[in-house]
Formats: structure tokens, C-alpha cells, sequence
């Protein structure tokens, strides 16, 4: 493949051109003759970033399986290239051709965080694509966007033709089939969307329309035409045994966040902790099979030459098969001289064992993620972590001669004062202290004990428990923050802990972007005009340009963030059935504010309405 | 047991810099189930090292690493199964087993040689024809170079073996040496300043020809490809 997008005069004058001509090992090539549909999948973030997403290498394989498509990955150029692509007029191009995306048959874009909102607009405009779905012709894309933003994908509906509401593996066919049969019978692309929309799971927001009362609320949310869904139903893998999985990742020439084989050993989390949105989305915890996991385990490290390979899941330890999986993956990567790294694990016995056996004790650290300081607080957030259990961890860890600690808390939650917030520093405290009481003095070879306490800012997200909840300002999070530093300053063990804190300013504004209408897409669309990019990179980010464009649009942040919604508010993404009832996230709500847990979905089923899908924990898988 | 291999470099490769292209090659053991040799301590890594690294955006015919192995079934076997699972634009084109106590790779290169020829894009090109002879038959050749410190005046014909010209491009043998190393863009300047010439150095495609090691003496060199050191096995 000689044919590039790019000069070479450009080529050489800009950071890591690997980022921008494809050819990596396992990427596919296809004779664009000989399909039907070419298809641009796109992570907007830069190429480093999006290549490390499992999901997008589980639908780039799933879909060129096919045939008569060819899909292709786009990532958005980093700003040394976006200068000059505006600059010489080139064309946003797809990785593997070098064909301008603008003649593609989908550009796809994968959302995974909503900080990315700005780079969508970024791919169209560079695309030549015109950024509202309204002013898009028979020549352009159809544009649609998946992964969990779209759950709540009302403040980008303006940009997107169509949205894909749950997995990807199971829809994409019939609406490939449908856009084939439309193209025959050259009918033009409203009467394609129109078809798209009886598909299941397949949203298209221009055929809906929201009307709102006099407080900005939503009044109604309501079909423009008739025939076609009022709810629009999250599509599941029902078998996740059966599900394909990508035999050949494409392998980067460049170093990128996420370096190595990754094996997705489940789907959903049993836990329910209340602020977690993919706790509920990914409803119902699904397995996959132990003795399929190895077999890709083997094929993925020799298809791939990876160095490294880690387990992915929303909780590890709670797979239920995870005993033997380690066991046999500790063998065949010692003897292949490959790595295993092993995030979300629950401090254990076993798994303490464990990373005896796969890290350099002295050079690890332990992560616990209690991610409130107090008993009280943990229980309304429903993480059934006790201090006992991070004490007891803490101490068999020290015991086996770890020394580094990190402890990831959030700020902001519902109903938290300063004393549970005081408890964050004093938990930080009892871990040092565990370490002296358990290693004496002569035995420190290791070092005194080193604890990092992190906090982000709590963001209620749309699906969760939480979604009622009022979000903190940036002075309450800032205080708070204050208030966890002196605290912890003023501990016994002070010095050996250290503290970090995320910003607040972008906080806010993914708390808009989270829970927010399609009110907000104009806010969108005109911060971009004025040069808001790469929201998610804080080297980039622009809060007063975001701040005045909201006041320009005569839109309150605050109703968005720090407002409490009422019980019987209708939500911008009601419309959504993502299994998880709102009567059951009500209830769940209204236990947490008295304080209660509620059983893990192992334990107890909790009616959360995820049954209805008929599959994995919810029966007995 | 010691393998050289040696390896071409084109196409969009050549825009993958050295340590990425390092990267590549431990993957590619891993992919084509070479029986190759880890270092011993926590973090093992593969006993492999490269001669010379490449500029980013040069193509190259003659890049050459030394590997260990354990074990190999014949040089053909491994040549297959690594070309099994590269990328386009690298090739593997020979593997030879070293004989014991050969220097490494790096340790090796002597002298390279590059073909600079002008980009498909090119507009302006320098004229080799008429002044070549009178560049090469100087007696010195002297360029500035810039030290932090200070700017230095160094004599680099020796350094340079052979100044070819062939039409629109030129062929430049010079020393690759790490105590001599002269970069071919170096000569090139050299000559357009004593020709007083116009040189874009991003019009000119740099191609290395092939690298190669000393098998004479300083004073009288016998310069061979690095894969020469290796045999068949």
C-alpha cells in the first residue's frame, strides 16, 4: 500500500506520523470494488487513545467478517495536523485506504466519554461533512454514534443521523442489509432513516421532537412519524460465548495507552454501586466461557506478539471462573516470557498470591477504590467495601512486602458532609498505621509505606441511581478538596501520604454534557466554532470560551448540574429502555438516601428489570 | 547460537522511527515462534540488537539485527516464518548464522551506502554531471560543523569512500563508523556549497543501499555487507 493521504513534506514535519498511514500488522485490506458498503469507524480522540479500546477492535473484526463491507478506522489528528489540513484544505481520510471518509457509506463514532463531544465535530468538519444531520445530503455519510454516551445522547442528536442504543454485535447486520436494499431501490435517505428507525435499538433523532414547559423541563418527547418505536429498546449479546471476538487485534507501531491483549472475561457487573452507569447499562452480568477465554488467550498472543496481556471487566473478582483462568494463564505467559496485568481485583489471599507470582512486589503498588471516606457514605453509594476489608487487605499485602498504596475516592456524592469527607484522610491514616503495626521496624526493607489518595468529582450520570442528584458547584468541589487536604495534613502519618485531586472546570461541564437535552448541542456546535477541541486533554481546554457560549445561548449550567430533579421529571433519555427500570432506580435512590445497601445480583435478584433480556446472571449463567 | 538477519525498509514504513521499528521486531519473534533468547532478571527481554539506526522518512535495503536463539530449524524456515508475519514494507532478505565471537551488529558497521534521489515532487535539482570529478578530486573537503560549544571546521573527504553520480540522483559510500560516521545529507551540502548549488533537503529521497562492515584493516579497509560476517546454515 503506497497510496498515502498525506505528503510526504507533511509526513515528516508532524509528531508521530504512524498515527496517520494505517498498514499496522492485522489491519484489513479490502478492494473497495468488490464491497457494498465502506464503513469509517471512529474513536475521536487521538489515534493513541482510541486504539487502545477494546471495543472498537471487537467491531472492526465483527464487522469486516462481512463480505460486502469493509470498515476502517479514523482517529482525530492531532492538532499539529488539524492546522494544516485546514490549512491546505486536505480531506479527513479513513487509516487503511487513505480514502476521504467523505466517501465512505457510515462514518461510526464510538462514544465512550463525553469530553469527546467537540472532536466529533472536529472529524465531520475535516471530513467535509456538514455538521448537522438536517443539512446532510444523499453524498454525505450517514453518521451514527454508539458506546455509552448515547444513552443519554440528546446534546449531540442535532450532529448524528443515527444513534445504536447497547452492543454492537447484534444490529449492525440487519441495518447493513436495510442501507443495501435502500441503495438498490435508490431511495433517498430519509426513507432510509425512516426504515432504520423500526430496527431495534436504532434511534434516530430526527424523526423525534421535545417540547419543553416554561422551566426548561421536558414536557414531551414524542415520534414525528407514525410506525415507529415510542421507546427505543438497548440491544444485548445473548451469548457471549458465541459472540465473536476480534482472533487478530491490529497491533500499532507506536506506543499506545493500552499495549497489549486484552480478554474481556465478562460483560456487566453484579455490584451495583449507585454512581456507576456502566454498572447498569451493561445489565445483566454476562460470562464469557473459561475454556474459550484460554483458547483466545494462546491465538491472541501469537496473532499479535504482544508483551503483555490483561484481563478486562467491570469487577475481575467476580468472575466466577477467574481461579482457574489466572492459574492457566500465569503458566503459558511464563513460558512465553509475556506479562499479565490484572486490574480490579479484590485484595485477597488469591490475589495477592496472584501478583506475587506476575509483578516486582517492590516496584507494584495495591489499589483499593473504597471511593468514600465513611461507612455511612460507602453505604449510600451501595459499595460493599467496609474498612475492614481494606484494612485486612492492606495487611496482608504489607505482610507479603508491598509498601505503595493507592486509594481512588470521589467528592461530591449525595448527601455528604464534611465529616465523611474528613473520613477519606483518616482511612488514608489507619492504612499507614496498619503498615507500622504490621511490619517492624527491621523488616522495612522495602521502604516506609507510601499512600496516594486520589478524589475526582462525583458526576451523576443518566441509568443510575444517582440520576436524580444534585451535582456539587466547582466551589463546593473545590472546597471539599480543601477540606480532604487539611485533613489529611492533619494525621499522624500525614507524611507518608500523598494527595491528588482532578480538576473542577471540566467537571462541570461533563455534568452538563452527561444529564443534559438537545438544548445544549447549539452550546456545542458554537463552542467548537470558537476553538473548542480535545476537551478531554486539559492542555487544550477552554473553560471561559465553554462559559460565555452557554450564556450566549441563554442556557443555565446550572440547571443541568446543580439542580435537583424532581421524582416525576421526565429525563431527556426516558425514551431509552435500557433494561434497568426507573422505578427500580427510584427505589434505589430513595434507599440511598436512607443509608441502605442493596445485595449484589449473585446474592439476590433485585427485580432491576435487566431479567427481561433473558440471559447470563438473571438466569443462572 | 548467534543470527544476523537482515531486513528492506520501504513504502509507508519509512515513516516508523527506530525504536518503534525495535518494537515491531520483538513482536514479530513473538508472532513467528522464534525460539529466540531472553535476558535473565524480572523483566526479561529479547537479546537483540540492531546495527544502525535509520532516519525517519529514508527507505533502506540493508538494515541489519543480531538475534540469539535457543534452538532453529535452518536458516529458510526462519526466513519463512518471518516474512509470514510482517507488515508491508518490510521484508526480511537474508538470515545467517554468526560464527562464535563475531562482533555485534552495531559494533560492526563500518560504512554504509545511500542513493540520494529527488522526490517524485521535486523542482529544483542539483546538477551532478558537471561538477562531481572536481568535488571528489579535492583535497580536502572541509564543512563547519556546530559543537554546543563552538563551530568547528572538519576535513570529511576521508570519510567519504565513493561520490557516484548517476543521472538526477547520486550515490555517496561513506563511513558509518561510530567514530566516523558522516551522515549523507553532510556530503551532499558539501557538494552543492562547492557547486554552489540550491539544495532542499526535503526534495531528495534518502535511500540506504546497504551496510557494511570492515573485513581489512584501518589503513587498507575491505568493506562487505554486514550479513558476510554470518553463514548458512
Amino acid at each position: 500500500m503506497e497510496k498515502l493521504a498525506l505528503s510526504d513534506e507533511i509526513l515528516l514535519s508532524i509528531e508521530k506520523p504512524a498515527r496517520y498511514i494505517g498498514n499496522e500488522m492485522n489491519c484489513v485490506i479490502k478492494d473497495k470494488n468488490s464491497v457494498d458498503i465502506r464503513f469509517a469507524f471512529c474513536f475521536p480522540d487521538v489515534y493513541e487513545i482510541g486504539m487502545s479500546h477494546l471495543g472498537m477492535q471487537i467491531l472492526y473484526h465483527d464487522f469486516n467478517r462481512f463480505d460486502d463491507v469493509w470498515c476502517e478506522r479514523v482517529f482525530s489528528p492531532w492538532m499539529d495536523l488539524d492546522k494544516i489540513m485546514r490549512e491546505k484544505n486536505i480531506p479527513l481520510f479513513a487509516l487503511e485506504s487513505q480514502d476521504a471518509v467523505k466517501d465512505f457509506d457510515f462514518l461510526g463514532f464510538t462514544l465512550q466519554y463525553e469530553m469527546c463531544y467537540t472532536n466529533i465535530l472536529q472529524v465531520l468538519d475535516l471530513s467535509k461533512i456538514p455538521l448537522l444531520s438536517r443539512e446532510r445530503s444523499h453524498e454525505d455519510p450517514i453518521v451514527i454514534g454508539g458506546g455509552p454516551c448515547v444513552y443519554n445522547p440528546e446534546p449531540i442528536a442535532d450532529f448524528f443521523d443515527l444513534f445504536y442504543i447497547g452492543e454492537g454485535e447484534v444490529q449492525y447486520r440487519p441495518l447493513f442489509d436495510l442501507y443495501k436494499e435502500c441503495k438498490k431501490n435508490g431511495e433517498d435517505r430519509r426513507s432510509f432513516l425512516e426504515k432504520a428507525a423500526c430496527i431495534p435499538g436504532i434511534y434516530v433523532p430526527s424523526l423525534y421532537d421535545v417540547t419543553y414547559n416554561e422551566d426548561g423541563t421536558i414536557d414531551k418527547f414524542y415520534p414525528l412519524i407514525e410506525n415507529i418505536p415510542v421507546k427505543i429498546e438497548k440491544q444485548v449479546v445473548t451469548d457471549m460465548t458465541e459472540a465473536t471476538y476480534p482472533q487478530k487485534p491490529v497491533v500499532p507501531f507506536i506506543k499506545v495507552t493500552q499495549d497489549r491483549v486484552v480478554l474481556e472475561i465478562q460483560r456487566g457487573c453484579i455490584r451495583g454501586c449507585r454512581f456507576c452507569q456502566a454498572g447498569q447499562i451493561y445489565r445483566p452480568v454476562r460470562e464469557r466461557n473459561v475454556e474459550k477465554l484460554k483458547e483466545y488467550a494462546v491465538s491472541l498472543l501469537k496473532a499479535t506478539g504482544h508483551e503483555e496481556i490483561s484481563l478486562s471487566s467491570l469487577s475481575s473478582s467476580d468472575y466466577s471462573q477467574l481461579e482457574e483462568l489466572i492459574t492457566y494463564l500465569i503458566e503459558e505467559c511464563n513460558r512465553r516470557y509475556v506479562n499479565i496485568s490484572l486490574p480490579s481485583l479484590r485484595i485477597d489471599n488469591f490475589s495477592l498470591s496472584v501478583f506475587n507470582k506476575v509483578q516486582d512486589v517492590k516496584k507494584s503498588s495495591l489499589t483499593f477504590a473504597p471511593e468514600a471516606g465513611s461507612q455511612r457514605m460507602r453505604n449510600v453509594i451501595n459499595k460493599g467495601l467496609t474498612e475492614e476489608n481494606i484494612l485486612n487487605g492492606a495487611h496482608l499485602a504489607f505482610e507479603s512486602g508491598w509498601t505503595r498504596v493507592k486509594l481512588y475516592f470521589m467528592l461530591g456524592l449525595p448527601t455528604e458532609t464534611d465529616e465523611d469527607i474528613e473520613g477519606i484522610a483518616s482511612l488514608c491514616d489507619k492504612v499507614a498505621k496498619e503498615f507500622f503495626d504490621t511490619v517492624p521496624k527491621e523488616e522495612r526493607k522495602n521502604g516506609p509505606v507510601q499512600i496516594v489518595a486520589s478524589t475526582s468529582f462525583f458526576i451523576p450520570k443518566p441509568f443510575t441511581p444517582f440520576q436524580w442528584a444534585p451535582m456539587n458547584t466547582k466551589e463546593e468541589f473545590l472546597r471539599k478538596a480543601y477540606v480532604t487536604k487539611n485533613a489529611i495534613m492533619s494525621q499522624l502519618n500525614q507524611k507518608r501520604i500523598k494527595y491528588n485531586w482532578h480538576e473542577a472546570d471540566v467537571s462541570i461541564l461533563e455534568g452538563v454534557f452527561a444529564r443534559g437535552d438537545r438544548k445544549v448541542g447549539q452550546v456545542i456546535l458554537k463552542a467548537y466554532e470558537k476553538g473548542c477541541v480535545y476537551d478531554a486533554w486539559s492542555e487544550y481546554y477552554k473553560n471561559d470560551i465553554w462559559m460565555d457560549t452557554f450564556q450566549e445561548c441563554g442556557l443555565s449550567v446550572d440547571f443541568y448540574t446543580t439542580r435537583e430533579r424532581p421524582l416525576d421529571e421526565i429525563f431527556p433519555w426516558d425514551f431509552i429502555d435500557a433494561g434497568v427500570t426507573k422505578s427500580f432506580l427510584k427505589h434505589e435512590w430513595e434507599k440511598a438516601l436512607h443509608e441502605e445497601v442493596t445485595l449484589n445480583c449473585k446474592e439476590k435478584c433485585n427485580g432491576c428489570g435487566a431479567a427481561k433480556f433473558g440471559t447470563g446472571v438473571c438466569v443462572g449463567r | 547460537m548467534k543470527i544476523r538477519i537482515k531486513f528492506e525498509k520501504d513504502g509507508v514504513m519509512r515513516y516508523i522511527g527506530h525504536l518503534d521499528i525495535m518494537r515491531y521486531f520483538q513482536k514479530s519473534m513473538r508472532r513467528a515462534e522464534i525460539d529466540i533468547c531472553y535476558s535473565t532478571g524480572f523483566s526479561p527481554h529479547q537479546i537483540m540488537s540492531f546495527a544502525a539506526p535509520l532516519g525517519v522518512g529514508h527507505i533502506s535495503y540493508g538494515e541489519y539485527f543480531d538475534i540469539e536463539v535457543h534452538s532453529h530449524n535452518g536458516a529458510k524456515d526462519m526466513l519463512e516464518r518471518l516474512n509470514a508475519v510482517m507488515v508491508p514494507g518490510i521484508r526480511i532478505t537474508s538470515v545467517k548464522m554468526l560464527p562464535e565471537g563475531t562482533k555485534n551488529a552495531m559494533a560492526s558497521v563500518a560504512a554504509a551506502r545511500y542513493l540520494l534521489s529527488p522526490k517524485p515532487d521535486a523542482d529544483t535539482l542539483v546538477d551532478f554531471d558537471t561538477s562531481s570529478s572536481a568535488f571528489f578530486n579535492q583535497p580536502e573537503i572541509l564543512v563547519k560543523k556546530q559543537t554546543k560549544k563552538q563551530e568547528l571546521t572538519m576535513d570529511i573527504k576521508p570519510h567519504i569512500y565513493e561520490w557516484l553520480p548517476k543521472g538526477n540522483s547520486v550515490e555517496v559510500f561513506v563511513d558509518a563508523s561510530s567514530s566516523g560516521n558522516i551522515k549523507p545529507t553532510l556530503a551532499m551540502e558539501a557538494y552543492c556549497d562547492f557547486c554552489k548549488c540550491n539544495y532542499v533537503p526535503m526534495s531528495y529521497q534518502i535511500t540506504r543501499m546497504d551496510t557494511y562492515l570492515n573485513a581489512g584493516t584501518y589503513e587498507e579497509p575491505r568493506f562487505l555487507p554486514l550479513e558476510a560476517a554470518g553463514e548458512d546454515f
